[in-house]
């Protein structure tokens, strides 16, 4: 009797232990699978980046053979570059440009957001619908008069019609900015008004440290929005050299002097590394300000 | 348009109105305040977006060149848009095609690389990243390296294409057959803003769902046919939202290759393009604000139209948000 309930037992546990096993196996080769489809993917992505940086380092009879390795390396092409063509200038204008499109950004969206969002006031819903029909609008439709206001200023060529707009608060980082703020309990602001806080000391105290992660991710969203801008340059800078940004300089860079085609890349891998670099650094932010909106940066 | 993908990641405060303050402390409305925290928005509102509205739909019923005065021509400019101007026909299909092909194929490609990266047990940040960074890269750099890369004579895609096998791969931006091909490559390499999103509302899905659809005996397909994809309908849906209104707007890309590679057949002369050449080329401001407002006009008809067909398949598990 008992030997046989033992071996019985015995037989269920092997068989249960071989579902298991089973069990596990499958589950590693799903896993294998998964990450050999996700490698080919990150593969197919991360190509042109090795593509790029591969035929920047080459000379341009290589280049032209198509070849897929740098023989020999040609790493002069990286001081070359600033050479041949004025990309140190180019890239100071774009910092220039973008630096200040980020503070006038942080600076005037900060408190339309704040008032949108923590404070109960007659037609603040109607103020925020109309805020957000104009991300719909397209910018053709304003383009024109806008381009005919600054040229009767006469800041065309020049920076300023790329600068000022963005001291009069954009309608996606006041969006953006006003979804974090309304996630911060009333508690704390009932707390401090009761405490005798006036709202400007609330607003400057309590609430944009509280915000600062939704903060650096409208600044970080200015300042890439105009180191990648292409039109308002286009529009605003061509006329005049010594203004080009980065995305102008390039897209003339053939039409300058006489430069190796390969040198674009050379160019282009300087143009995107600062991009890249900062987004390493500042992953988490950029990352959890794209779902916080769910629309594009 | 607030969207459920939008309420849903950042919950909406629900105020009662200065619940936790006594009665009698009722706070008077900073009005002051109020009016000089949203100044920067209302002048900039004022002078970026309503004058100028205002100033461009007159504009569009004039001759204008900058220099002299706007003269009245009625609706001439519309007449000529529809009857005499063959390139707007050409912009128009160009931009209905790019649009009618790269939205769904971008739709499908990021739902499926945010559904794979939740697949694995482990490293899915590192891949997560790897496939965002294209998205970050400025498009002109892009579109540049692009032109390179792809170029038959000297750019290596074509190379490899061969190596496959392929005896006469494509011409890509040169070919105006392909033109269009090669920018649908571009802007899909560049998915990552999207896939993010779409990965948050993946991750959003309860894992009881699938619990109780495994043990119905549903599969893998089925249990994305039938919990997965019905939960994504509205992020599908705004995405599609967003992702028909800047295709309608699609130019740099565009731009930016076509000067690369003389597109003598005008295969990348998109709407936004036709625009920007008849506004500050031709200087035909009254023209170009013209199409600018049929821009604006199909914009909003696309959107009503898919706002028509949202309750047939978009599903919203707390209720409709719009009405």
């Amino acid at each position: 009797m008992t030997t046989i309930s033992l071996e019985r037992e015995a037989a269920q546990a092997k068989q249960s232990r071989q579902a298991r096993m089973r069990h596990r196996r499958r589950k590693f080769l799903f896993e294998v699978a998964n990450h050999s489809t996700l490698i080919a993917l990150s593969a197919i992505f991360l190509m042109p980046f090795y593509l790029i940086v591969v035929i920047s380092l080459m000379s341009y009879r290589q280049a032209s053979l198509r070849a897929l390795w740098p023989h020999p390396f040609i790493w002069h092409n990286y001081v070359e570059v600033f050479q041949a063509v004025p990309f140190l200038h180019w890239t100071m204008n774009t910092l220039f440009v973008s630096t200040l499109t980020m503070i006038g950004t942080v600076v005037s969206s900060v408190p339309p957001a704040y008032v949108l969002s923590r404070l109960q006031w007659k037609g603040r819903s109607t103020t925020f619908i109309i805020i957000l029909s104009t991300m719909m609008l397209p910018g053709q439709v304003t383009m024109i008069p806008v381009y005919v206001i600054f040229a009767k200023l006469h800041w065309i060529p020049g920076f300023l019609p790329l600068i000022v707009p963005a001291f009069f608060a954009g309608a996606f980082s006041i969006f953006l900015l006003r979804q974090f703020f309304a996630t911060i309990p009333d508690e704390i602001s009932d707390a401090a008004r009761i405490d005798g806080c006036s709202e400007l000391q609330l607003m400057m105290r309590v609430v944009i440290p509280l915000a600062k992660p939704a903060i650096m991710a409208i600044a970080l969203f200015a300042f890439l929005g105009a180191w990648n801008d292409f039109f308002g340059p286009l529009l605003y800078l061509v006329e005049n050299q010594d203004l080009w940004t980065l995305g102008i300089g390039l897209t003339q860079f053939q039409g300058l002097h006489h430069v190796d085609r390969n040198m674009l890349m050379t160019a282009s891998a300087l143009f995107m590394m600062p991009v890249i670099i900062i987004f390493f650094f500042s992953q988490k932010v950029f990352i959890e300000g794209v779902t916080l909106t769910g629309v594009k940066g | 348009m607030q969207l459920s993908a939008v309420t849903k990641l950042a919950p909406s405060r629900k105020r009662g109105a200065g619940s936790t303050v006594p009665q009698n402390r009722k706070l008077k409305t900073p009005w002051v305040f109020i009016a000089i925290c949203m100044s920067p928005w209302v002048l900039g509102f004022l002078f970026f977006t309503a004058y100028p509205m205002v100033t461009s739909f007159y504009q569009s019923f004039t001759k204008f060149n900058i220099v002299e005065t706007p003269k009245w021509v009625g609706f001439d400019n519309y007449y000529r848009m529809f009857k005499q101007d063959p390139d707007f026909w050409k912009a128009m299909g160009n931009t209905f095609w790019i649009s009618a092909i790269s939205i769904p194929l971008r739709i499908a490609f990021a739902l499926f690389t945010a559904w794979i990266l939740t697949k694995p047990k482990h490293g899915s940040n590192i891949y997560r990243t790897l496939f965002f960074i294209p998205a970050m890269v400025p498009t002109v750099a892009a579109t540049m390296s692009f032109t390179y890369i792809f170029n038959p004579a000297v750019g290596p895609i074509n190379k490899f294409l061969e190596a496959l096998g392929i005896k006469d791969p494509p011409m890509w931006f040169i070919d105006p057959r392909w033109s269009k091909w090669a920018l649908i490559i571009l802007g899909l390499w560049g998915i990552g803003d999207t896939m993010i999103i779409y990965l948050a509302g993946l991750l959003d899905v309860p894992k009881s769902l699938y619990e109780a659809a495994a043990l119905e005996g549903a599969n893998a397909w089925q249990q994305f046919r039938y919990v997965t994809l019905p939960l994504m309908t509205p992020v599908i849906f705004f995405s599609s939202v967003t992702g028909i209104i800047g295709s309608l707007q699609y130019f740099t890309q565009a731009y930016v290759a076509a000067g690369q590679v003389n597109d003598y057949s005008n295969s990348m002369y998109f709407y936004a393009t036709h625009i920007y050449f008849e506004a500050f080329r031709a200087y035909e401001m009254g023209y170009a604000s013209a199409l600018a407002w049929v821009l604006l006009v199909i914009t909003l008809i696309c959107t009503l139209i898919m706002l028509r067909t949202q309750k047939r398949w978009v599903h919203y598990p707390n209720g409709t948000l719009f009405k």
